[in-house]
């Protein structure tokens, strides 16, 4: 057993920060230590706004989605009256699940213990042998399903806060609301998700999922055999090169690093690989976005990547496809991965959507030509933080306290630990 | 009469015997021989029925030749560093049934366990392995390769490194 004290003491030596010397180190302590990840628990995914889901995955009412979020089971829902929803996935009776299936259209859930049943709305419907119970037992609300504390969304984006108290989620989003604009306003119609989840894992802690996300100074190394497929792909054009853009703290522990794109984008940057009428399809999607957003801001929307972390556990990359990723922390070193594709709606149904698609897999998911070197790079530092007491720290110094940035700096990997600091030692820590 | 017509259930057992034993011993350029230029191998969603659409949907490969060509390229090369060193794996094959034989294409069926073995894990993959083959050069190939995984998600695997 430690004492609050002696973790605050723990968390607070496991940053080595000295700016004067340009010197960000954290201690691979925080990565393997059960307490640290206890800690993290309590005072991180039980206090931080944590993605749900996207609201079209919500097609019609009666829709559900059942998920892990911060390690609670949940059901994400649009109940009979097209009100969406969170509850607990867990019966106010004795503590079965509501549901076990994964997803489906349900007006009723009822438990398969003993068979208490509840409308979608929450309000329970059928207790069972209920003229059993005394009178006071039957209470307005007593045994409805219960509610997430908090549920709020962004633009479409819904997350839930298990801490009553906490800030709204607007003013939590802070600086990452404008990038997450910038990935919304590329439609029409508005975003969908993509039918179909890629759920894998990593035995690893989820800390390195946060940093590994927005580090772009690993593509060159990690993904050689991606830039090798996507210098085919474009004839040649798409070469490595200097990165121009960089990495941007957004407040809360969110951070975006956006650059110029080095391969294809479905909106809207065109490659050969995509044939000519792709490039007449590409070059109208730019156009309407010059139209609506002036060149500059249309420039940007088009042609450069972003990717953003939302502090702890979401990241949103717009990269050569928009992916949505979160991340459900087990145990300290083990991860649950969620992946989703977010498409402009206009593009169902066409050619636009196989060429999103494609460049997801190229790069992405389990079976991508990048993601399971990530994977396997995420793995090989939790083998290797063993030797935590001998080698005890890890540098994310790169451009610390640099008069100029670089494209490459580990601006955001710092700004995810201070704001990882703060959650478990409080301000003014370190 | 073309070898469409001829081929029995052993034959299909033999090819997709000699198929593992290919991928077992990591010589994808042979293996991807074993397929027409134009073909597609895909790996499907986990969490949606085997037989869903590729159009508009997200699964975990969707390959065409040119993709297969540039993922049996990328195997072979040191930097593709979840399978470098390569991964122990051996693919049991069992089942086998040819599921309809028309004029111009045979498809079959077959049940596997993949396993694997890298850095002292041990990973396990199943399902079935459904193919359309054609005749080529009065050879049989591999026009259409679809592995459907019955494990429900890749955890806690993590990873759909190998060819499974």
């Amino acid at each position: 057993m430690i004492d609050s004290s002696s973790l605050a003491s723990r968390t607070k030596a496991s940053l080595d920060i000295d700016e004067a010397a340009g010197i960000f180190r954290v201690a691979r302590s925080n990565y393997v230590d059960p307490e640290i990840f206890r800690a993290e628990m309590e005072n991180i995914f039980s206090k931080c706004w944590l993605y749900v889901g996207h609201e079209s995955e919500l097609k019609s009412n009666d829709s559900f989605e059942a998920r892990r979020v911060g390690g609670r089971p949940v059901i994400f829902l649009r109940d009979k009256q097209g009100q969406i929803r969170c509850f607990l996935n867990v019966c106010p009776h004795r503590g079965a699940q509501i549901t076990r299936h994964r997803s489906g259209r349900a007006r009723n859930f009822s438990c398969i213990y003993h068979g208490w049943t509840f409308e979608n709305t929450g309000k329970v419907r059928l207790v069972t042998e209920a003229d059993t119970y005394s009178s006071s037992f039957h209470g307005e609300g007593r045994n409805d399903l219960v509610a997430v504390p908090r549920f709020e969304q962004y633009r479409g984006f819904w997350f839930l806060n298990y801490d009553k108290q906490a800030i709204s989620l607007h003013d939590y989003l802070a600086g990452a609301r404008e990038y997450i604009d910038l990935v919304v306003d590329q439609s029409e119609e508005g975003m969908t998700v993509v039918e179909g989840v890629q759920e894998y894992s990593a035995r690893a802690n989820w800390k390195m999922l946060a940093e590994n996300s927005t580090d772009v100074l690993h593509v060159e190394t990690l993904h050689p055999t991606y830039l090798d497929l996507i210098r085919t792909n474009s004839g040649g054009t798409m070469v490595r090169g200097k990165l121009n853009g960089g990495g941007v703290a957004l407040g809360q522990g969110h951070a975006v690093v956006e650059r110029e794109a080095t391969y294809g984008r479905p909106v809207a940057q065109w490659i050969s690989l995509w044939g000519e009428q792709a490039k007449v399809e590409i070059d109208q999607i730019y156009s309407r976005l010059v139209a609506k957003f002036g060149q500059d801001k249309a420039h940007r929307m088009a042609t450069r990547s972003r990717n953003l972390l939302i502090f702890p556990n979401l990241v949103i990359n717009d990269i050569m496809s928009i992916t949505v990723r979160t991340f459900q922390p087990v145990c300290e070193d083990y991860m649950e991965v969620s992946v989703w594709s977010l498409a402009p709606k206009e593009e169902i149904g066409k050619p636009a959507m196989q060429r999103r698609l494609t460049n997801f897999l190229e790069f992405l998911g389990p079976g991508g030509f990048a993601t399971p070197d990530d994977i396997e790079a995420l793995e090989s530092c939790q083998r290797a933080f063993a030797a935590y007491r001998e080698a005890p720290w890890n540098d994310l110094s790169k451009g610390f306290g640099a008069p100029e940035s670089h494209p490459t700096d580990e601006i955001t990997q710092r700004a995810f630990w201070l704001a990882w600091q703060e959650r478990l030692c409080g301000k003014g820590a370190g | 009469m073309g070898i469409l017509s001829s081929v029995t259930r052993s034959d299909i057992e033999t090819f997709l015997f000699e198929e593992a034993e290919l991928l077992d011993s990591w010589q994808l350029e042979q293996w991807r021989e074993l397929f027409t230029n134009e073909c597609t191998y895909v790996v499907p969603n986990l969490a949606l029925p085997g037989d869903t659409p590729v159009d508009g949907v997200l699964h975990l490969i969707v390959d065409d030749g040119h993709h297969l060509s540039e993922r049996v390229k990328r195997l072979g090369k040191k930097t593709a560093h979840a399978e470098f060193p390569h991964s122990r794996c051996r693919r049991l094959i069992t089942n086998v049934r040819i599921t309809e034989r028309g004029e111009s294409q045979l498809r079959a069926s077959s049940n596997f366990i993949t396993y694997r073995t890298s850095q002292q894990v041990t990973d396990t993959y199943f399902g079935q392995h459904q193919y359309r083959f054609v005749e080529q050069e009065g050879r049989l190939r591999i026009i259409e390769k679809r592995t459907i995984l019955d494990i429900g998600s890749l955890r806690p695997q993590g990873r759909l490194s190998i060819i499974v």
